[in-house]
């Protein structure tokens, strides 16, 4: 009785659990000798982080019945921060803090258009992508940074070093943040307003939710958020350029959706987008090692990311305005 | 009960609103209404669509601020540019909203206390005491015993009356001291509505007081001991049940619509 219900219940995260191993196997069985070798996890454990603490910050918006398409020009703009104070005072700290002011007042900004205004947040976003964008390159004069000798700092060991030279201090970090976020989504009361704002905002003001407040504070989350992982980035590659962050923008949306939540706010789980992530993380890798070209990578994240929302679809009988 | 009215006018009122405006896009919704609630009365609100009883509610309840006017609740000033949903809770005002407002996709632990989980110092939710009080409400306060209801059930699954119903528990459960009712039964069966009503009935006893909505006379009639009528944002009658009948309300009624029709 009580594990089909449970099965009931979290049939999304089973299923897109399930979606996971089965590619893993798959995998295994095209290519052994990569996949069954831990090297290879390894690797994953370095570049997944990244679009996972992205995909984990934005899927609280689009819960709340948000958006943000600007988090790679924030990437970027946070991202040139910290080489440039890293740069000027030999200081990573002074960067890092200087990185997350920065990404918490382009989110500022962001819930400023959207809640303060009322602009609806894709657009007030796709207007900050440009800007941030736009003055990241103009600083830069349109050049790359480096910063080699950041990878000798306390900094760079702590956020993206290998723990026992071998695993990648930026999983840990991203277990992490995932865990933590569960709990707050599940269990704690900011993660309750989250759920009804995005479910019905109306309702939520009736019931004495301070909206404003909740989604302004998660605008701010998700530039914070950005400007940490655009750090990692940098302190990764030891090196920032005018493009970074944009790689991230589809790769983050196809986490979250192949992840279960909802378009339409109101429903979503941090496992589903962790998951996401992990699959659209090992997908190219499994797809190169099995001999095949990288032009497949995206006819298969196509493929998973039309058949899982299809799934999603019937699975919650929500079409939408047929309440 | 016969002079409970007259006898309430002597002491101060539980609530009063003075001068209350308020207008919507240049739509003047409310214009300068007063409004006194006595302790132990049920005050029936009634007009026709749009006159402003929702609007004047939501002002009562920290939805919505007027333009202009006052509102004191046991003697007190309110400041509206503090006073929200939670304060008007926090003062004692439950409210149950004309539109059901519950979370569609959220489980009913969830939307029963809605805006105000029961949270440990870090705001963590209590999750099995918001279950067990939520089994409680079902089972007590509110007839659910359809199939498939249950503190996990979502929202989006119940029936019209389903949701009424859990609305109406849930004011019942937090046992405040002014509870308003908009259009409460709507959706409900006899005998969820006999229920309703008896809990409206209850409130006198326990010294509360109720503000109940209603385009359903006989439903009003019969629990209300004071009824005020508005039309097009004012207040144009105000009448004690024992001094008329319900066909008299309904006169009454339909003859506040022709004159307003007749003015336009
Ligand atoms: N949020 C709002 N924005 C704009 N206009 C509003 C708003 N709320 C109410 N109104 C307008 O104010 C007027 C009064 O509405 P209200 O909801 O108070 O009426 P009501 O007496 O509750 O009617 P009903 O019996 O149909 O529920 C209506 O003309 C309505 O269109
Ligand atoms: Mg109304």
């Amino acid at each position: 009785m009580m594990i089909p219900s449970l099965l009931h219940r979290f049939k999304i995260q089973a299923g897109i659990f399930g979606v996971l191993v089965c590619l893993i196997g798959v995998f295994m069985l095209l290519s052994p000798e990569t996949f069954l070798s831990s090297r290879i996890y390894i690797s994953f454990g370095s570049t997944i982080p990244f679009v996972a603490i992205l995909a984990l910050g934005l899927t609280f918006l689009v819960i709340a019945g948000e958006m943000d398409m600007s988090f790679p020009s924030v990437m970027a703009i946070a991202g040139l921060t910290f080489t440039d104070v890293f740069l000027v005072t030999q200081n990573p700290f002074l960067g890092i803090i200087a990185a997350l002011l920065v990404g918490g007042l382009a989110g500022w900004i962001n819930g400023l258009l959207v809640v303060k205004v009322g602009v609806p947040s894709i657009i007030a976003t796709i207007g900050t992508q440009f800007f941030w964008r736009g003055l990241s390159t103009l600083l830069a004069s349109g050049l790359a940074r480096n910063i080699v000798p950041v990878r000798e700092t306390l900094l760079h060991h702590i956020l993206v070093g290998r723990i026992g030279g071998l695993i990648p201090a930026q999983a840990l970090w991203c277990l992490g943040i995932a865990g933590g976020l569960a709990l707050m989504l599940n269990r704690h009361v900011l993660g309750d307003h989250v759920l009804f704002i995005g479910d019905d905002i109306h309702t939520a003001h009736l019931m004495g939710i301070n909206t404003d407040n909740v989604r302004m504070l998660l605008f701010v989350f998700m530039g914070t958020v950005s400007a940490l992982v655009s750090v990692m980035v940098c302190l990764e590659m030891a090196n920032w350029w005018p493009t970074q962050g944009e790689g991230y923008l589809l790769l983050v949306f196809a986490s979250i959706f192949i992840g279960g939540t909802s378009v339409f706010g109101g429903e979503g789980t941090v496992f589903g987008t962790f998951i996401g992530a992990i699959i659209i993380g090992i997908i190219e890798a499994g797809i190169i090692s099995a001999g095949l070209s990288g032009f497949w990578t995206r006819l298969v994240y196509g493929l998973i990311i039309v058949i899982s929302v299809s799934v999603y679809a019937r699975l919650m009988n929500i079409r939408r305005a047929l309440h | 009960m016969e002079n409970s009215c007259q006898d309430n006018r002597a002491i101060s009122p539980l609530l009063s609103l003075r001068e209350i405006s308020k207008s919507f896009d240049g739509v003047e919704a409310l214009q300068s209404v007063d409004l006194d609630l006595f302790s132990g009365e049920i005050l029936g609100l009634v007009g026709d669509n749009g006159a402003g009883k929702s609007t004047l509610i939501k002002i009562l309840s920290g939805v919505h601020a007027p333009d202009t006017g006052q509102l004191n609740i046991g003697g007190r000033q309110v400041d509206f540019k503090t006073y929200d949903v939670r304060r008007a809770r926090r003062l004692g005002i439950e409210t149950v909203f004309q539109d059901c407002s519950l979370g569609e996709k959220q489980p009913l632990w969830r939307n029963i206390f809605v805006g105000r989980p029961i949270t440990n110092r870090l705001g963590f939710i209590r999750v099995r005491e918001q279950k067990r009080a939520a089994l409680e409400i079902l089972h007590h306060h509110v007839g659910l015993k359809g199939a498939g209801i249950n503190a996990n059930a979502r929202v989006r699954h119940l029936s019209g009356g389903e949701r009424q119903g859990l609305t109406i528990g849930r004011a019942m459960y937090f046992d405040s001291r002014i509870i308003v009712l908009d259009e409460p039964t709507t959706a409900l069966s006899l005998k969820e509505v006999d229920k309703v009503l008896s809990f409206v009935g209850q409130i006198v006893r326990q010294d509360k007081a109720c503000i109940y909505i209603s385009h359903n006379m006989s439903h009003l009639y019969r629990v209300a001991h004071r009824i005020v009528l508005m039309n097009r944002g004012r207040i144009v009658g105000e009448y004690l049940k024992n001094d008329l009948s319900l066909e008299e309300l309904g006169v009454k009624l339909m003859m506040a619509h022709t004159i307003s029709d007749g003015g336009r």
